[in-house]
């Protein structure tokens, strides 16, 4: 991290970019047989293949691999790309930064820049205190748990690259609306007043030199990190969502979370807010519930919901934001999403 | 006898980086003091945007994510 490093351990990058290579190549040639082995493997089994225990099995044995190879494609692809970033280089680039351009910037910048809720108090406190704007600020604490690499590479495995796309922008516009919307509410009274007089210099943190080795590194831990942390609750999303598949009657659903249902989307949001599992866990039941007659916009509000508004977040977040400006954040955010919702029940009705 | 600053509220990684930097620095026998700061306010004023961060003799040497044994190694040898 800083110039006074000793020469690093020799450690190739031609070696690593070899194994890389291959990994991918083993990735690729699993990928393509994933399809003909699972149904071969279900074929086995002495059920009919009709019936709802061979549907849920067949669901079960095909999406669990498949979800979990994914994955761990997008997500050693995000640590490497995350390599390029930090909380402060991104600080640095939207410091100063005006209404509008600085929105964008931050929220597609949340993305990219390797975020963990644990710090997302230094971070609000880091970026504000050195003159990111509020409404700037915002839209990186929206956008950076709403499109993750976990949510994005679910969606890709079980509902197609256009809903993960859809989700992608519909995401990075909720963030960067809202966030502008908060700041053109000029809220910055609302800070806790110990915050609002902190001024601070940034850190003269000398920016590492890593080394080609060293970003393919980065994104094996990104790896074990985040799919080793996952796995259990993908596993049980996708038991859930295998039950559903076969065992709950088609259109069951479409009373209560079908498009005609105008006030399912709102009652998703809220279900969702206090909901604190990870996209992880729902994803797969959600992908079974569009299957029964749910509608795709009431379903991805409850997604949305569940990722950028968490409860605890917002516990966290007290330590610094006055009740009255969470409160304003939540409303603005949730009334993003409802958007969200209603306009994809219209369009993919 | 080196200052070492922990900066995190208590995260699990805050925690895992301040023992890395105690085992890191009884292997390499050089003596430190070891400190945590959890306040936040306290955390700011580092000028870092994540945690957990890393000050020695007063100087941020780390920002973010668990460090490296071997920057650390580096960071007390200097």
């Amino acid at each position: 991290m800083t110039s006074t490093e000793l020469p690093a351990k020799p450690r190739s990058a031609t070696t690593r970019l070899i194994v890389t290579a291959l990994l991918l190549v083993i990735w690729v040639a699993l990928y393509a047989a994933l399809a003909p082995a699972s149904q071969w493997l279900v074929l086995q089994l002495p059920l009919d293949p009709a019936s709802g225990a061979a549907q849920a099995l067949a669901f079960f044995i095909y999406d669990t691999p498949k979800v979990l190879l994914l994955l761990t494609l997008i997500v050693f692809a995000m640590g490497v790309v995350r390599s390029f970033f930090s909380p402060e280089r991104t600080r640095a680039l939207l410091a100063g930064r005006r209404q509008g351009v600085g929105n964008v910037a931050a929220a597609t910048l949340g993305i990219v820049t390797p975020f963990c809720s644990c710090s997302a108090v230094p971070l609000f406190i880091g970026f504000v205190s050195a003159g990111v704007p509020l409404g700037v600020t915002f839209s990186f604490l929206i956008a950076a748990p709403l499109v993750n690499e976990v949510a994005l590479g679910l969606l890709l495995a079980l509902l197609g690259w256009k809903v993960a796309l859809l989700y992608l922008l519909l995401g990075l516009a909720v963030a960067i609306i809202s966030g502008a919307i908060i700041g053109r509410l000029h809220l910055e009274g609302w800070l806790e007043d110990w915050v609002r007089a902190l001024r601070t210099e940034a850190a003269p943190l000398a920016t590492a030199q890593l080394s080609i080795a060293d970003r393919i590194d980065a994104g094996v831990e990104a790896v074990r990190d985040i799919v080793g942390r996952v796995w259990p609750w993908i596993i049980g999303g996708i038991a859930v969502g295998a039950g559903i598949h076969g065992w709950v009657p088609e259109g069951l659903l479409a009373g209560i979370m079908g498009r005609e249902a105008w006030w399912s989307v709102p009652a998703a949001v809220a279900i969702g807010i206090p909901m604190y599992s990870n996209a992880a866990g729902i994803i797969p039941v959600v992908e079974a519930l569009l299957g029964k007659g749910a509608a795709l916009g009431t379903t991805l509000a409850f997604m949305m919901s569940v990722t950028a508004l968490s409860a605890p977040e917002m516990v966290i977040l007290r330590k610094v934001l006055t009740v009255r400006l969470i409160a304003v954040f939540v409303a603005v955010v949730g009334l993003g999403i409802l958007v969200v919702g209603y306009l994809f029940n219209f369009l993919f009705g | 006898m080196k200052d070492v600053k922990v900066l995190g509220s208590g995260c699990k990684r805050c925690i895992e980086t301040a023992a890395l930097v105690q085992s890191e620095a009884d292997r390499l026998g050089v003596p430190i003091k070891l400190e945590k700061i959890t306040d936040y306010a306290e955390i700011a004023k580092y000028g870092i945007a994540s945690t957990p961060g890393v000050v020695i003799d007063g100087k941020v040497v780390h920002a973010g994510g668990l460090p490296k044994s071997e920057s650390i190694a580096a960071w007390l040898a200097a």
